[in-house]
């Protein structure tokens, strides 16, 4: 026999058939049968499950828990907004309207290769990949693990958020840059039949971005993930350098949320510093612990459920939600540290037994490790 | 006598001011099979820290092959060939035996080859044979995490000899095994010296005695003795250090 490549809980292969026939139905069939507007609203829920896959490749497999994926979200989305402004601009040759509403007369020069729609896929997840890649290196280079890095993350989304929230005549500031009102292939990008286009790109693009991360966390590669995520110092001794493997992942992560908030934000019509807002990179990872971490398929649950829900729930009783959305985060950490979908795929009538106690745990939870010097010393 | 594989030339290790290795000077020949023994808080485990790298030494230097290690990483002295087995067996207990076995044998170990290619043929025999030798060929694809301590231990010396290194360091590998298996892992590390450098680190005599080697005593961070086992047994030295001192009372408590 085989094993299977992780001892993650993994679905019986009718479960897993059932799960995708269930994916590829609601994709062919949402554009059709729903009206734009919930449509829109499922493709946004779609794009952010893109980020979540990214961040169950660093924290489910690999144990890093990044609370400032909101950085790379936004940068995609800027990156993605900055082209649809200029070539709408353009086709009337001027600036986009809120630098003449500055005064300013020049594009700043980070703006001019946005000109071009080639640059602009390329950037919208390079640039995301490449500044997680730096700042994950130099912090996972210096040993530095758990809470530590996790604090780092979040300071560093505090950076970022600031510096473009107080940057008006560079990137429109607080107020973000629209993209409903441009225009591209002569269409403006909020009406439905671009927002239609969208959405089947979305899905598109989930699809292979599931693909990609799977291929990454299956075989050695994966296996070394884990090694990472169970024990970080030992794997050095066995000749693995944690240190690069780590900074890779967290580049695919960067880049993952990259696609993800450009296409969230030409979906919702605009992006402003709020991608980068402390809560919204902490919901983030929420959507992930909720639909099970390592699972892949969890995060993408975990995203569409919790933003369906918060939708539903907003429309009804606005101010009620972050309660919801707080006890749902607590009954799933405490209740089912697996998540929603490893307890289903780890057997959820076994676990009810643990918990009756009439069986033994299976799971562990990856610890936050302080430091390197765990060695248990007798 | 030819060069030796490794050099620990007057290693001085403080922690806060409290010397755990004092001018230790340690030479070890190509092939060479040494015992190691020494009170608890001797400093074994941490000659073995200051080799392979995991802390790097107050003053002195460490030779092997004729290269100084104080400027490498644990990573990188891995890949020279020296590899560790610690005190308590630390395996990757969410991968299964065969895979944490497939870690150990993989090279190159960069993350290209590892994401672009699975196990060669040979390292995937090489991974059977291993677990053969170690008898956990039924377990192959359980957790780790679900072995018993014994052999969680021989695991972990599965994956030491997987690895392919030229010196084996080998923390207490004995601590928890019964005695049938205790005389196997005695066989098995005499089998693997001639080919390999060995260092064995133990306390239990018995498995000393077993390897009929030549033994180093540790006491105190420094070199006490060198010799054979039946001589050592015999040392005024040894034995006061032995049958107790306060102060290894003392150190030994942290252990
Ligand atoms: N990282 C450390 N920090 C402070 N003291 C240490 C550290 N590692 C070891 N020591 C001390 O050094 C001495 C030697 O320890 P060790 O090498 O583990 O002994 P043993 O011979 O039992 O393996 C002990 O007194 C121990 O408390
Ligand atoms: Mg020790």
């Amino acid at each position: 026999m085989v094993a299977s490549s992780t001892l993650l809980p993994q679905p019986s292969r009718w479960i897993r058939v059932a799960i995708w026939v269930l994916i590829l139905a609601v994709l062919v069939a949402a554009p059709s049968v729903l009206p734009v507007f919930r449509l829109n609203l499922l493709g946004r829920f779609l794009s952010l499950a893109i980020a979540a896959l990214g961040i169950d490749l660093i924290w489910g497999f690999t144990g890093i828990l990044s609370l400032g994926q909101g950085v790379f979200f936004a940068l995609g989305g800027y990156a993605v907004a900055m082209f649809l402004q200029l070539n709408t601009s353009a086709a009337a040759g001027m600036l986009p309207e809120f630098f003449r509403l500055y005064g300013v007369s020049s594009l700043p020069f980070f703006w001019e290769p946005f000109r071009s729609p080639v640059f602009t896929l390329i950037a919208l997840w390079l640039v995301p990949a490449l500044v997680a890649a730096v700042l994950g290196y130099l912090v996972f280079r210096n040993r530095i693990k758990g809470v530590y890095f996790s604090i780092l993350t979040q300071a560093a989304l505090l950076v970022f958020f600031n510096f473009f929230n107080g940057q008006q005549k560079l990137i429109n500031g607080t107020n973000g840059l629209p993209t409903d009102t441009t225009v591209l292939f002569g269409q403006q990008v909020g009406s439905e039949p671009v927002q239609r286009v969208l959405f089947w790109i979305t899905g598109l693009l989930l699809i292979l971005s599931w693909f990609f991360v799977r291929w990454v966390v299956r075989g050695r590669f994966g296996d070394v993930l884990i090694a990472i995520r169970d024990d970080e110092p030992r794997i050095r001794f066995t000749g693995f350098n944690p240190v690069v493997f780590k900074t890779i992942v967290f580049a695919i992560a960067g880049a993952l949320a990259g696609i993800s908030g450009a296409l969230f934000t030409v979906q919702s019509g605009i992006v402003t510093p709020q991608f980068m807002s402390v809560p919204f990179s902490i919901e983030m990872v929420i959507w992930v612990a909720v639909g099970g971490r390592g699972t892949l398929l969890g995060a993408i649950f975990g995203a569409v459920l919790i933003n369906y829900g918060k939708s539903l729930v907003s429309e009804a009783l606005p101010q009620s939600w972050l309660f919801i959305q707080g006890a749902l985060f607590i009954l799933v950490v405490t209740a089912l540290p697996q998540g929603i979908l490893g307890w289903f795929f780890a057997g959820g009538f076994r676990n009810l037994l643990v918990r009756a106690g009439l069986a033994r745990p299976l799971a562990t939870y990856p610890s936050l490790e302080l430091d390197g010097q765990e060695e248990v010393r007798l | 006598m030819t060069a030796p594989l490794l050099e620990l030339r007057e290693i001085t290790m403080s922690f806060d001011g409290f010397l755990a290795l004092r001018d230790l000077n340690l030479s070890l020949q190509p092939g060479e099979l040494r015992a190691v023994i020494g009170p608890n808080g001797a400093g074994k485990t941490t000659f073995l820290d200051v080799i392979t790298g995991k802390i790097k030494p107050t003053s002195g230097d460490v030779v092997f092959k004729g290269r100084s290690l104080l400027r490498d990483q644990e990573f990188s002295i891995a890949r020279l060939g020296i590899g560790r087995k610690f005190q308590s067996p630390r395996v990757f207990e969410q991968l299964t035996v065969r895979n944490n076995l497939a870690l150990a044998v993989s090279r190159p170990k960069s993350p290209w080859s590892l994401l672009t290619g699975a196990l060669s043929r040979q390292g995937r025999d090489r991974v059977d044979q291993l677990m053969e030798i170690v008898a956990l060929h039924p377990r192959a694809d359980y957790p780790a995490g679900s072995l018993s301590h014994g052999q969680k231990q021989w695991l972990e010396i599965a994956m030491l000899v997987g690895q392919d290194p030229d010196l084996l360091l080998v923390d207490e590998p004995v601590a928890g095994l019964t005695d049938e298996e205790t005389d196997l892992t005695a066989d098995l590390l005499k089998s693997l010296a001639g080919d390999h450098t060995v260092v064995v680190i133990e306390h239990d005599m018995e498995f000393i005695r077993r390897l009929d080697t030549q033994v180093t005593v540790l006491h105190q961070g420094h070199v006490l003795c060198e010799g054979r086992m039946d001589d050592i047994q015999r040392d005024e030295r040894v034995i006061d250090v032995y049958l107790g001192g306060a102060d290894d009372q003392q150190s030994g408590e942290q252990h």
